[in-house]
């Protein structure tokens, strides 16, 4: 019990580590601005009373170390900053849309599981069949679809023609939540989608690699029949690199979610951070990127955990 | 050099790298010789011509001022080739410091893994994002933001490969023949990730292209007076139910060439692992 | 035990059997009309070198070829039963149930997520109608009988608990699990240190005369075919060359492969009292002439300075539970032209002592001498100049040489850095260091995969000895070789080492290439040299016990001399991990005879 608490404190060391390094990517990110950044967030038609009253407000007139010291004070009490276009602070800005951007995620990543991994298995173990070489071949160009031109495709297609799904939007806090979840479903279904094909293309190639092991050969020579085979030996072991695909898959739904909200218009984090990056709102765009890697090291932390349940050579 | 076509001449037996090579090399020659393949200037205005679906005259119609869509597209290719391209180098060569320092030498490996931990935790657009509204967008802060969101990938892989070849045999032969580490690293080292990094680079290609589409079609991308799919997906996406065409023909240009690069990726890691290969 | 008992029909009847793999768009037959029978209680060996088609010739029996890219043609018959019609569910209930197997690599032929009693009972209730509570009970029972102790505590352990020859004797319980007529053992010894190879060819041994079971028992050790074999059957790139009872084979050999096999292997104790080295004989490959290898002269090493001096070397690790000792104190010299030998079994440390005498391995404590100059502080171009002087041949022939370099590249590269040659006498000296090695100059100009195994073995030692070296590690040089070139390669080096007065530390685990090739040997035990001294005494007067574990352990080609071995004693568990503040305790040494000493107390045993 001691080994295990001493490893969980070295894990969660390690991961407040990179969360500094984090924090000070974000910092700098805002620092490497060409010019004045207030300047900047302004545009050409502010007078130099703005541009000074807003340096004052973020504190651009203290020395890079103190500016940063009060940048890290501020995040280890929770405090992202102040939307400078919004009136909130970031912290409320992103709760505030997170909503959508958590239930698509979730949606997306659901359906993509749900497709890959039996389509994923079944193309290993049937490999080199018609069935096989669809798979490969359907996934390779779903690897290469754009998401918002599937959204969009699928917007004409759904929406527009056959009327089944609203075309944007998401309705507001008066929408009964199961309205506001039906607005979801064609933005998680073009998500779902592009990221089934790489979570399938990965299921694929791991059984591969676990079916050529010795211990198959083992399993067979017993007299283990091939569902035995796939099922127990094989699957078992190849669900280590799977989860790790999946933990990887949900980091890239954050980014994808960036893309689709916007063709769909959903309120979400994304559509905020578009437009804060269109109108120059520097805090908003660090909190969002620092929420989405907190949120990326903590997936990495739970798939880390999985290993240990997953493959009993894994120690903590 | 002789050894070059011999070794790739594997990949012209498989079907699927061929056609990816082909697709490649008509996007490429597009781009290349887009003004003289153009039928119009890309920019040329008609509002006479607005909104007509493909035809004689205009191959894949054109957009709401009457544009001609394949002369864009066409034109729009060499932005996203370009772009592409600069973030493939850029990315490739601070991948190949950061990801040799931080495997070939053990004290380096600490920090440095900690860094690609750090920057592999942002998701890709997003961060590319911030870097635009950092920098402003032009084709050379794209390059640099995609570049840098990338670098770590290839680090990443980098890392992993020169931990392995630092073991085998012939890289320690080479130390205990008494080589300079510069020699040991820049000979044998470095031949032999050439083929990890070859494929890596290609799916980073790929994946930049896609990348620079997405930026584009959100608004923060590059911003030149040239068209890119990117832009003019988001353009004709008003149009989608009457001119669909506005959002077919680009589209088709991003998948077909992001295709041929992943099918070339694919080709060239069955060719360098062949553990691999014959999963196919 | 010498003859085979006629019985009316055998358990395994394989006729005119031929197995091809799919070549493009055509098949390519790898292993052609072989036929042999196994009957009930005896042990036939199909013995051959690398691609001699072996174990495809076992798999095939299981059918268990990929069915895609295998055909199998011919009739394998198991108590008359025709396997090869057989359809694939009846096929299943042969594979575990009639016919047990075990394979080479029990490191990774167990399923490492689940525990080794559920794999022991799946085998028993794909076969009967066994409760899977049973089963286990059952498994208990099974792990008991391959002598696991502790049996019923480690039913619920996963495989990466146990040592390689504990998961082997797992692998042998999963293999009998349903009392198969016939065991069908693929390499089972080949990845595991001699003393364990003992114990499991004898606990084989003892569970087929329990069951009167028919083995057929692959193999490239001649060694252990003479230890285990009724009748032999000899191949050689997919053809069956020959094939007997085992005693007429090594007495009376047919052809000239079976001659040329038998002539090449190593063989324990044909040293007699001849003081140095003595090359492996000439095989003439056509006709399978012999000719006698010549006994090499012993260095004198009266008047020279050692080339290198080993003092009280130690190499640590710090691991997260404590701290491995891999070597400890230990210290030897090596003069011109001699070869000392470093043996044990894996993980003794033998490989770490020769990385850390050449800096490949940071040493915790040392005093290395190299021609006079202590190499301890060295660094940058001092330590590269010492390069000059040290170098290595490695294990594996595959790895050794870049890929991506042609071989005369690689060995020129070191004489330019240098600066030893100017660039066109340098080419020339290439083409001398192939030509000593026994290669052609045009080879120069190849990449490494266009050579075996052998070539580039021989192009790493030419590498070697581009800068013209006085001691020369060979880390295990010749163990991953096929035997008849192995001799060779082993002929090679005894043969430059007379030429050019070259100092070999030569580590191995194969006692009897050891016994060949060098002048003194020491043995290696858990970090430490137990037993130290010249060739002749350590293997005619072994004073340590381990020392005469290791010796007994090994088979001896010789199916005459067989059983007459005494029993080896158990597989002993230990682990190399010891606390951050274990002190070593001082260990004493007594002098047997001049040169030879021999560790008392110590680790071995206590």
């Amino acid at each position: 019990m001691n080994r295990i608490a001493q490893a969980l404190v070295r894990r969660l060391a390690g991961m407040a580590i990179v969360l500094a390094i984090v924090a000070t990517v974000v910092f700098l990110i805002v620092r490497v601005t060409p010019g004045d950044p207030a300047a900047v967030m302004l545009g050409s038609d502010a007078t130099p009373e703005d541009i000074a009253q807003l340096r004052e407000k973020l504190g651009l007139n203290a020395p890079l170390v103190v500016q940063y010291g009060q940048f890290l004070w501020g995040l280890l009490h929770g405090d992202l900053g102040q939307s400078i276009f919004l009136n909130q602070s970031v912290g409320q800005a992103l709760l505030s849309r997170a909503e959508p951007t958590f239930f698509l995620t979730l949606f997306a990543i659901l359906i993509a599981t749900a497709i890959a991994l039996p389509v994923g298995v079944l193309s290993a173990v049937k490999r080199g069949t018609l069935f096989d070489q669809i798979v490969v071949t359907v996934t390779m160009v779903a690897a290469s679809v754009p998401s918002f031109w599937l959204g969009l495709v699928l917007i004409q297609i759904f929406a527009v023609q056959m009327g089944w799904f609203p075309a944007s939007g998401y309705g507001g806090p008066d929408t009964p939540f199961g309205a506001r979840l039906h607005h979801l479903i064609l933005p998680a279904i073009t998500l779902g989608v592009v990221n089934s094909a790489l979570i399938t293309r990965f299921t694929r190639a791991a059984m591969l690699d676990v079916l050529g092991d010795d211990y198959i050969r083992t399993a067979r020579a017993k007299g283990a029949g091939e569902g035995r085979v796939v099922l127990k030996h094989a699957l078992r072991n190849a669900m280590v690199p799977i989860i790790t695909v999946i933990g990887l898959s949900v980091a890239m739904l954050v980014a994808g979610a960036v893309v689709t909200e916007s063709v769909f218009g959903l309120p979400g984090v994304g559509n905020l951070v578009v437009s804060a990056v269109l109108r120059r709102d520097y805090p908003v765009i660090q909190g969002t990127l620092l929420a989405a890697a907190a949120i990326y090291v903590l997936i990495n932390f739970i798939v880390d955990m999985l290993y240990v349940v997953a493959d009993p050579r894994v120690k903590l | 050099m002789t050894l070059v076509p011999a070794a790739l001449r594997p990949l012209l037996r498989n079907r699927a790298v061929v056609f990816g090579m082909i697709v490649l090399a008509i996007v490429v020659l597009a781009a290349i010789f887009a003004p003289l393949l153009a039928p119009y200037a890309p920019n040329r205005l008609s509002i006479v011509n607005k909104l007509k679906p493909p035809s004689a005259a205009h191959l894949f119609g054109t957009d709401e001022f009457g544009r001609d869509i394949f002369s864009r597209a066409i034109f729009a290719g060499r932005i996203s080739l370009l772009v592409s391209l600069g973030v493939v180098a850029l990315s490739t060569v601070l991948g190949l410091i950061l990801g040799v320092l931080a495997g070939y030498f053990r004290r380096l490996d600490a920090p440095i893994s900690r860094l690609i931990d750090a920057m592999m935790s942002f998701p890709d657009i997003l961060l590319a994002i911030a870097l635009v509204a950092a920098l402003g967008p032009s084709v050379v802060t794209v390059i640099i933001a995609l570049g840098i969101t990338y670098a770590p990938r290839l680090a990443r892989i980098v890392r992993g490969s020169t931990l392995v070849l630092r073991e085998m045999p012939y890289i320690e032969a080479a130390i205990t023949l008494g080589l300079p580490t510069w020699q040991v690293i820049g000979r044998h080292l470095l031949l032999n990730l050439a083929s990890p990094i070859l494929v890596q680079a290609t799916f980073v290609f790929a994946s930049a292209m896609l990348a620079e589409a997405s930026l584009s079609f959100l608004g923060v991308g590059v911003s030149t007076d040239m068209p890119t799919w990117g832009t003019m997906l988001a353009s004709g996406r008003e149009y989608m139910s009457n001119a669909p065409w506005l959002m077919v023909f680009p589209g088709l240009a991003i998948v077909f060439s992001v295709l041929s690069l992943q099918l070339l990726g694919d080709g060239l890691r069955d060719l360098v692992d062949p553990r691999l290969s014959k999963e196919h | 035990m010498t003859q085979a008992p006629i019985l009316p029909a055998p358990i395994l009847s394989v006729e005119h059997l031929t197995t091809s793999f799919r070549a493009g768009s055509g098949w390519r037959a790898v292993i052609r009309d072989i036929g042999f029978q196994v009957h009930a209680g005896e042990t036939v060996a199909i013995v051959g070198e690398s691609g001699s088609g072996k174990s495809v010739t076992a798999l095939s029996a299981m059918r268990l070829l990929p069915r895609d890219t295998a055909r199998i043609q011919g009739r394998i018959a198991l108590n008359g039963r025709d396997l090869l019609t057989l359809p694939e569910p009846q096929m299943r209930a042969i594979r575990g149930g009639e016919i047990g197997m075990i394979f080479q690599e029990p490191m990774t032929s167990l399923n490492p997520v689940f525990t080794i009693g559920n794999q022991l009972a799946e085998a028993i209730v794909l076969h009967s109608d066994k409760s899977w509570t049973e089963a286990e009970a059952e498994a208990v029972r099974l792990l008991e009988r391959v002598r696991i102790p502790a049996a019923k505590s480690r039913l619920h352990e996963y495989p990466h608990k146990f040592s390689g020859g504990m998961r082997q004797r797992v692998m042998i319980a999963m293999a009998l699990a349903c009392r198969p007529k016939l065991l069908i053992a693929d390499e089972p010894t080949t990845a595991l240190d001699v003393t364990i190879q003992a114990e499991i060819l004898a606990l084989i041994r003892a569970l087929q005369a329990e069951e009167n079971m028919a083995v057929l028992f692959i193999t490239h050790d001649m060694g252990v075919v003479a230890e285990v074999a009724d009748r032999t059957v000899v191949m050689f790139r997919g053809d069956m060359v020959e094939t007997g009872p085992t005693a007429r084979i090594f007495a009376s050999p047919e052809k000239p492969y079976t001659r040329a096999l038998l002539a090449a292997i190593p063989r324990l104790g044909s040293m007699g009292d001849s003081p140095g080295p003595r090359r492996f004989p000439d095989v003439d490959a056509a006709t399978g002439r012999i000719t006698e290898g010549r006994a090499l002269p012993p260095p004198d090493t009266t008047h020279a300075a050692p080339v290198v001096s080993v003092q009280n070397l130690s190499v640590r690790f710090d691991v997260p539970n404590g701290r491995v000792h891999a070597v400890e104190n230990v210290s030897f010299d090596l003069h011109p032209g001699e070869t000392l030998a470093l043996v044990g079994e894996s993980g003794c440390g033998k490989s770490t002592t020769g990385r850390a005498i050449l800096r490949l391995q940071q040493a915790t404590e040392d005093s290395i001498v190299i021609n006079g100059r202590n190499i301890e502080d060295m660094h940058g171009a001092h330590l590269r100049d010492m390069r000059r002087h040290a170098q290595m041949i490695f294990q594996d022939p595959f790895a050794s040489l870049n890929p991506r370099i042609p071989v005369g590249k690689a060995i020129l590269e070191p004489i330019l850095s240098h600066r030893v040659l100017p660039r066109d006498k340098a080419r020339a000296r290439v083409e001398t260091l192939l030509h000593q090695v026994g290669l052609p100059p045009e080879v120069a100009g190849r990449y490494p995969h266009e050579f075996s195994g052998g070539q580039r073995q021989r192009i790493s030692i030419a590498r070697a000895l581009a800068l013209d070296p006085s001691f020369i590690v060979a880390d295990e040089a010749v163990s991953a070789l096929d035997v008849s070139v192995k001799a060779q390669v082993a002929n090679l080096l005894m043969d430059l080492q007379a030429e050019h007065g070259l100092a070999y530390l030569f580590i191995s685990h194969d006692m009897s290439v050891v016994e060949r090739i060098s002048h003194r040997v020491a043995v290696m035990y858990f970090g430490e040299i137990v037993e130290i001294g010249p060739r002749a005494e350590i293997f005619g007067n072994p004073q340590h016990p381990y020392t005469r574990r290791l010796i007994e352990a090994v088979p001896i080609p010789d199916p005459a001399r067989r059983g007459t071995r005494p029993h080896v004693a158990q597989e002993q568990v230990r682990s190399p991990i010891r606390p951050l503040d274990y002190i070593l305790p001082k260990r004493e040494y007594r002098t047997v005879s001049p040169g030879h000493y021999v560790q008392t107390g110590g680790v071995f045993g206590t």
